[in-house]
C-alpha cells in the first residue's frame, strides 16, 4: 500500500520544539500547500536562479539564504528575469527563505502565479538547513507500530509486549507509581532513525498518555501522576515480552544467552518474562533495566558470575594437584 | 486468515463506547483480531489501539481474523459495524 504522502502543509503542521523548531510561516502561494515533499533533502538553487538547469534537483525543498536572496534583489533592480520564470515551470515542493528576508516582489508574484508556496523562517540558512535535514530524516525514517507499552525505567526505554490481558498496562501502572515514566500505551509508533536507533512514541498526541486499566476504564496518567510521570519519546533499548507462565516451556535461568528481536532491521535484546500470580513483575522489570545499564557499562552479571565459577573451579583443581588428594599419607 | 472490508456507518465514528464493544466482542474469540485503516493495523482486543485509529464516519476498515474461530469472529465484528454499534 502507498505510504502516506508528506505535504508542505504537513511540514508547517509539525509540532517541533526547541532545537528542532523551524519557525516556518507561509507568505504566498498558499494554493500549493498540498504539494508533496518526496525527497528528504534540500537544495540551494543558486545555479538554477542564474539560469543553469542541468541536474536541477527540483523535487527537493529549495532553500534560499542571504546570497540567493541578494541575487534575486539584484535581478529585480536591473529588471532582469534570470532563471526565475523557468524555475517555476518545475514541480518544486516549496521555497524557504531564511533570515526572515522576504523575497523580491517579482519572485513572490511569479510564485503566486505558479501556486508554489514560499515559506519564511527567522533562522539563519545554515541553522535552518541542518534542522530541516534532521526533521526530514525523521519524517522519512522507516516506521512501524507495535502493540505494547513503552516505559522508561531508570533511563532505559523498555517495551512491554504480550497478549492482551497479560498485564502490560497494570505492570506499567505500577512502574509509574514507583516513579518511572510512561511514553506510550497500547500502540507504540517506532521509527528507525540514523540507521540503528529505534525511537518510540505514542501514535497520537490527542489521546497520548492515557491508559486503559481493566475495571477502572481509561485514565489520564498526566493528570493522575503529574508531568514527571510521562515522556514524549524514548529510544527502545530492551523488550520485555510478558507471557502466561507455561510449565512446559524452558525459561532462561542463567542469562548468558541473548535473545534479540528484529524491529526495522535493528536487533533489540528481548527477555521472555513469565507471568504468574504472586510474581512481582514491576520489580523484575526494574531489575532488568538496571542489569541492562550494567551491561552497557561493560559489566555482564551472568557472564561475570560464570567466569568466577570457572576461575574458582580451576584454582580448586590446581590446589588438588599441588597438595595431592592423599596428602596426609 | 480471514480479511473482510467494512465501512463505519454511525455518524460519530469509533469513539470510546463502540471501541469498548469491539474489544468485548473480539475478546470472546480465541482468534487474533486486527482492524486496519489504511496502513495502520492494530489489535482489536485493545481499546486504546482502536481509538488511536481515529476512524470516523464512512471510513473503510479491514477486519482481519486469524485462528481457530476466525470465521465467527469476523462475522461478529462485522455485525457490530452493520448495526452501527447499536447507536442511532
Amino acid at each position: 500500500m502507498d505510504e502516506k504522502r508528506f505535504t508542505v502543509l504537513d511540514l508547517l503542521d509539525l509540532d517541533l520544539k526547541e532545537h528542532d523548531a523551524l519557525e516556518l510561516r507561509c507568505i504566498c502561494g498558499r494554493k500549493g500547500l498540498g504539494r508533496h515533499i518526496s525527497a528528504p533533502d534540500i537544495n540551494r538553487p543558486g545555479l538554477a536562479l542564474s539560469g543553469f538547469f542541468e541536474s536541477f534537483a527540483y523535487q527537493r525543498i529549495q532553500l534560499i539564504g542571504r546570497g540567493e536572496a541578494a541575487y534575486l534583489h539584484l535581478l529585480a533592480s536591473e529588471g532582469k528575469e534570470g532563471g526565475v520564470s523557468k524555475i517555476f515551470s518545475f514541480p518544486i515542493p516549496c521555497f524557504i527563505f531564511a533570515n526572515d528576508e522576504p523575497p523580491a516582489p517579482m519572485f513572490a508574484e511569479a510564485a503566486e502565479a505558479a501556486d508554489c508556496p514560499i515559506l519564511l523562517s527567522d533562522l539563519s540558512s545554515t541553522e535552518l538547513s541542518s534542522r530541516l535535514m534532521r526533521v526530514l530524516t525523521n519524517v522519512f525514517a522507516p516506521k512501524t507500530s507495535v502493540h505494547g507499552v513503552l516505559v522508561e525505567v531508570y533511563g532505559i526505554g523498555i517495551l512491554l509486549t504480550g497478549e492482551s490481558g497479560v498485564g502490560k498496562s497494570e505492570t506499567a501502572l505500577e512502574l509509574i507509581e514507583r516513579g518511572h515514566r510512561l511514553v506510550a500505551d497500547d500502540v507504540v509508533e517506532i521509527r528507525c532513525v540514523s540507521g540503528n536507533i529505534l525511537m518510540g512514541s505514542g501514535a497520537n498526541k490527542v489521546i497520548g498518555h492515557h491508559m486503559e486499566i481493566r475495571g477502572l476504564g481509561i485514565i489520564n496518567v498526566t493528570h493522575l501522576f503529574g508531568v514527571g510521570a510521562i515522556r514524549d519519546k524514548k529510544q527502545v533499548q530492551l523488550i520485555c515480552a510478558l507471557e502466561e507462565w507455561d510449565a512446559a516451556k524452558v525459561y532462561d535461568r542463567i542469562g548468558t544467552d541473548e535473545n534479540t528481536l528484529d524491529i526495522l532491521g535493528v536487533h533489540v535484546p528481548q527477555l521472555d518474562i513469565p507471568v504468574k500470580p504472586g510474581r512481582n513483575i514491576p520489580i523484575i522489570i526494574e531489575t532488568a533495566a538496571m542489569n541492562e545499564r550494567l551491561k552497557k557499562m561493560g559489566y555482564h552479571s551472568a557472564k561475570e558470575f560464570n567466569q568466577n565459577i570457572l576461575r574458582w573451579l580451576e584454582s580448586e583443581s590446581a590446589r588438588d594437584v599441588y597438595f595431592g588428594r592423599d596428602d596426609s599419607i | 486468515m480471514i480479511e473482510k472490508m467494512t465501512v463505519i456507518k454511525n455518524r460519530a465514528g469509533i469513539h470510546a463506547r463502540p471501541a469498548a464493544l469491539i474489544v468485548q466482542t473480539a475478546g470472546k474469540f480465541k482468534s487474533k483480531v486486527f482492524l486496519q485503516k489504511g496502513d495502520d493495523r492494530i489489535n482489536a482486543k485493545s481499546i486504546m489501539g482502536i481509538i488511536t485509529l481515529g476512524a470516523g464516519f464512512e471510513t473503510e476498515i479491514k477486519i482481519i481474523t486469524d485462528g481457530e474461530d476466525e470465521n465467527e469472529a469476523a462475522e461478529a465484528i462485522d455485525r457490530l459495524f452493520q448495526n452501527r454499534f447499536e447507536e442511532e
